[in-house]
């Protein structure tokens, strides 16, 4: 009799799928755990709150006299190049985090619950938004300090910051999957930045394409990562939504069509 | 599935194997367990236990072989036999970097409930488990019982009619051990089955209604403790008298009407004997009163678990060191053998 009525506790009718709102559900479950990790732990806050200051200062006093005469007409060029390039790479620490994160006990419990399997995934990248939120918000702090006024005003800046960050979320999938597949954290983090440096580098993040020998100056015209800062010079300096944001907003969907599924399989094979 | 299936069995497994490189770390394990009941898996380390356990949670696929989880596959019907589990990890899988109170209120989130329910359930459990006072401290602060026990908490957020339980005592002081067992008690009261590991033979016998023990992937014994412990031999008599200058006299008594040979231990008045039929003790019992012998003490002693084990899984026991029972023993172990 017990045993029966145990069962129609548990007995919402079973189902052998959940369902888009389960995961969706799940998901932000997921989210909210990532925030409370932040919380309890600011100091894995260190590389969203230095690096964008540090690279910002760095590059725009280094490059800006040799590249544009000097940092005041640099600034437009590089604060939108460095954002990019600082939000991109932050997002790598979303793999190495999942990785590391996978190694506890506690992803075996996530495992053996009813939830939707891409929700452990999904939850912990939407949470890492608040990174690249947070490094956004510092280089264009530390642009405006430096004396940047982008004409495209503070609404245009707005959108850039969002696109940058729904970028660096579509992005975060492939080191997702790095994390899912690699062994250790550490290695997580080598494979990652073999991909990310040429790409942010080999770019029209930190000087003018035309300075570029032409093979070079081919890939950096493919290189979404181009696209992405171009996106964000249109709309921060001019206040243009065009087609670059279009590109890039594509590359990302491309980017998270392709990656979320093999992570997310990636994952449940390893299970 | 018919349903009176369903209900009888929470643990059905044929043949399960699961091979890592060369090794076969389980090697054609079956397990029936009977829902309501409370199963143990004894063994020792590495013999495949926490293995068949991740396979039966759909934590492992299993590399052959089928496991049915009230009726349902844990292959086919892995998100089904999901809501009917509930899972402590032989390491405490629970959040280190958030407190007793975030981790409940997460795992009852994910399990479907709201906001306030996932309080309430959180704070209910916390209480039930004796955590509240260290509810909002972080993890990093509890000692390793806490933690089993929040473990054991979050696996009963659904109330989950099977819990596998890894290896719950591992690593913990007595008094905290015997904590556990009365709550694996509790939770078999309410209705749940209990699968759980072991490699403490008193644990088994303290908890479990029937016991598999594997040893290099493959179950080598099933049955009850008592079927088990019958398997390797007689149970002893032990009394006390009352006089100590009985005790000659009582001895004579005791070897005459069990026919068997006594040993005396003479500074604590204590007899032992081997009884292999029960029902003769009523017979010793009433010479004893006609002879006008008084016994302050009367008991019987059951082979213990680890006699059993040594037996079963062969470290230590051949025919020549332990004598003739043995052989005997082994025979009838070979009975209960699945």
């Amino acid at each position: 009799m017990k045993q029966a009525s145990i069962m129609k506790n548990t007995g919402r009718p079973l189902k052998n799928h959940s369902s888009f709102g389960q995961a969706l559900r799940n998901s932000l479950t997921m989210a909210y755990r990532g925030l409370l990790k932040i919380r309890r732990t600011p100091e894995q806050l260190f590389d969203v709150t230095l690096q964008p200051i540090l690279f910002t200062l760095m590059f725009t006093y280094i490059f800006g006299g040799a590249i544009s005469g000097d940092v005041q007409s640099y600034l437009p060029i590089i604060i939108p190049g460095i954002l990019v390039q600082t939000v991109i790479s932050t997002s790598i620490v979303t793999g190495v985090q999942l990785r590391e994160d996978m190694d506890k006990g506690v992803f075996d419990r996530f495992k053996s619950l009813p939830i939707a399997r891409i929700a452990p995934l999904a939850g912990a990248l939407l949470a890492d938004t608040i990174r690249y939120a947070i490094a956004t918000v510092l280089t264009f702090v530390m642009g405006y300090l430096m004396g940047y006024s982008p004409e495209g005003g503070f609404g245009f800046i707005v959108i850039a910051a969002l696109l940058v960050i729904v970028c660096a979320w579509a992005v975060s999938w492939i080191f997702a999957f790095f994390g899912v597949i690699a062994r250790t954290a550490a290695s997580v983090q080598g494979i990652s930045m073999m991909v990310l440096f040429p790409l942010t580098f080999l770019s029209n993040a930190f000087v003018p394409v035309e300075t570029m020998p032409n093979w070079l100056q081919w890939f950096v015209q493919v290189n979404p990562i181009s696209h992405l800062v171009s996106a964000v010079r249109e709309l921060a300096n001019t206040g243009i939504i065009g087609t670059e944001f279009i590109l890039s907003l594509v590359s990302a969907a491309a980017i998270v069509v392709v990656f979320a599924p093999l992570t997310v399989r990636a994952y449940m094979r390893r299970t | 599935m018919n349903k009176k299936h369903n209900d009888e069995w929470a643990v059905e497994a044929r043949g399960l194997v699961k091979l890592f490189g060369d090794n076969r770390a389980v090697d054609g394990v079956d397990l029936n367990v009977r829902s309501g009941s409370i199963y143990g898996v004894l063994g020792p380390n590495g013999a495949g236990k926490t293995t068949t356990i991740r396979m039966l949670a759909t934590l492992l696929r299993p590399d052959a072989g089928e496991a049915r989880i009230f009726g349902h596959d844990v292959v086919k019907e892995s998100h089904i036999v999901r809501q009917l589990i509930g899972v402590t990890g032989q390491y405490a899988s629970v959040d280190e970097s958030l407190s007793a109170t975030e981790n409940l209120i997460i795992f009852s989130r994910l399990l479907g409930l709201g906001s306030a329910e996932a309080r309430r359930k959180a704070s209910d459990l916390l209480e039930e488990f004796g955590l509240t006072e260290a509810a909002k401290r972080p993890l990093k602060h509890f000692s390793g019982g806490m933690r089993r026990r929040l473990d054991l908490a979050a696996s009963l957020i659904a109330q989950p009619p099977l819990i596998f339980l890894d290896e719950p005592t591992t690593g913990l002081d007595p008094r905290t051990r015997s904590q556990m067992w009365d709550t694996i008690r509790r939770l078999v009261d309410t209705g749940s089955t209990v699968l759980l590991t072991t490699q403490y033979l008193d644990e088994a016998d303290q908890l479990a209604d029937r016991i598999a023990v594997i040893d290099r992937g493959q179950v080598v014994a099933e049955g009850t403790v008592d079927d088990l412990k019958g398997s390797v031999g007689t149970s002893a008599l032990n009394l006390r008298v009352d006089q100590e200058q009985d005790i000659a006299y009582a001895r004579e008594i005791v070897e005459q009407v069990l026919d068997v040979r006594a040993s005396v231990t003479a500074e604590a008045g204590k007899i032992t004997s081997p009884l292999t039929d029960p029902d003769q003790v009523t017979d010793l019992l009433v010479a004893l009163r006609n002879r006008g012998i008084r016994l302050t003490e009367i008991s019987v002693q059951k082979p213990t678990l680890d006699e059993v084990f040594l037996t079963i899984t062969g470290q230590g026991g051949n025919e020549n060191n332990i004598g003739p029972k043995i052989s005997e023993s082994s025979k009838r172990a070979e009975e209960v053998r699945v």
